[in-house]
């Protein structure tokens, strides 16, 4: 065997390995996506309730004042920025945080007007590097999240805005629209658009102990709730993501493993020919 | 006696959703009982349990940690962060839990600790409170 030969054969094994590796990955991406995807649909019924709730006591009592439905002087602004904490996603953080990085290059002149909270290592990792100021922080979320797991970084981007670190607050993280698109959002969370809070659901309620004190309670629970079904949204898209990174991976290794056989069948065939005329070119050289 | 559906939701799922006689919860304002045709309401709940009265059946006691209660005509949805049926209780947990907290509140440090740590042990003692019964 010719050593041409030798190291196409070792090219076509490893690129086998990889496209094993990939195929499997793609293949738990795919049912981490049906769970992600399931979770999502499970969490809609409570978000959807106090939207409903919330909406209705805003629609039936004139005037209701609340801090987070009120915009004031912007100061500062927070950035929830949700991302993976795995890579091999194709372009989906990169993407994300590409997005981001340009609306606060834009806006914001110098680190003292803005503030990151991240969700996920690569969003945080990201910040760090450029040394801009991370408050808040969470990393290594399960596959399937669970309420409990974001609550607590929830509750503290809900309580700095109520505290006064930031007048604003953006949510960051990716739309899952299907397997194939993932949409980077940038949102204002809080405070929150009163245009969406008008519902047709005209149901008048007796609100105990009183409108306000009900609408006190909910408000932040919305908001945390929200930032729940984003983190279960950006779940979503990391699977989805990455189940198409690795299908065209899967390919890119099966098109390259067909031109290493086709390089090796040359080889092997030169090498046969060779061989054929060294043998033929001594027998005659004995004749 | 007439019954009315009662259904408990939190963020990650659907924990019950039965037909029911009535329903004894903890409002902010203090302690209320449902009965089937009551007038609309929503008030905010306290971390406590929830006894449910069916008809031929024992009273059934939930752990509901906070959230709030919607009362409608035809139904009472109870939206709560997290909300455990009996059997679903980890008492070892829960006792673990209680003695946390109250190791906390003795030590008494900053407000906020405080605060969570008060919130921790009505939820730990909750819990008991519902596996006891």
């Amino acid at each position: 065997m010719a050593k041409g030969m030798r190291e196409i054969k070792r090219q076509i094994k490893s690129t086998q390995n990889m496209e094993q590796i990939t195929r499997t990955m793609e293949m738990v991406a795919a049912a981490n996506l049906r769970r992600a995807q399931q979770a999502a649909e499970a969490s809609r019924p409570y978000a959807d309730k106090l939207k409903e709730v919330i909406s209705s006591i805003a629609a039936g009592t004139k005037g209701v004042k609340h801090p987070m439905l009120q915009s004031r002087e912007i100061k500062r602004t927070g950035y929830l920025v949700i991302t993976s904490d795995r890579g091999l996603a194709g372009g989906l953080n990169s993407n994300l945080l590409r997005n981001v990085l340009a609306q606060i290059r834009e806006r914001h002149a110098s680190t003292e007007e803005y503030s990151i909270l991240a969700i996920g290592r690569k969003g945080r990792d990201f910040f760090k590097r450029r040394n801009m100021p991370v408050i808040e922080e969470v990393t290594g979320l399960p596959d399937s999240i669970k309420f409990s797991d974001v609550k607590s970084i929830a509750y503290a981007a809900v309580s700095g805005f109520e505290k006064g670190l930031y007048d604003q607050l953006f949510l960051v993280y990716n739309q899952f629209k299907n397997a194939m698109t993932q949409v980077p959002t940038i949102k204002q969370l809080l405070p929150m658009a009163t245009e969406d809070m008008t519902s047709a659901s005209a149901a008048s309620y007796e609100y105990e102990p009183s409108p306000e004190a009900v609408l006190e309670q909910l408000l932040p629970k919305y908001a945390e709730t929200l930032i729940y079904s984003a983190a279960l949204d950006n779940k979503a898209s990391e699977f989805g993501a990455r189940m198409t990174a690795m299908n065209s991976a899967t390919k890119n290794a099966k098109k390259m493993i067909s031109s290493y056989t086709l390089a090796y069948n040359r080889a092997r065939q030169a090498s046969i020919t060779q061989e054929i005329s060294e043998i033929v070119g001594g027998a005659n050289a004995l004749s | 006696m007439s019954s009315f559906l009662l259904e408990i939701v939190t963020p990650d799922r659907k924990v019950y959703e039965e037909q029911v006689q009535m329903i004894v919860v903890k409002g902010i304002a203090g302690e209320l009982g449902i009965l089937a045709h009551h007038i609309p309401l929503v008030t905010p709940l306290k971390i406590a349990p929830v006894t449910v009265k069916k008809q031929g059946a024992k009273d059934e006691l939930l752990a509901v940690h906070g959230g709030f209660m919607e009362v409608r005509k035809d139904k009472v949805v109870i939206l709560a962060e997290s909300a455990e049926l009996p059997g679903d209780i980890d008492v070892e947990r829960a006792r673990a839990a209680k003695e946390r907290a109250e190791r906390r509140l003795a030590a008494k440090k900053d407000e906020f600790d405080f605060k969570r740590a008060e919130l921790a042990l009505q939820r730990a003692l909750t819990r008991l409170d519902v596996t006891s019964r």
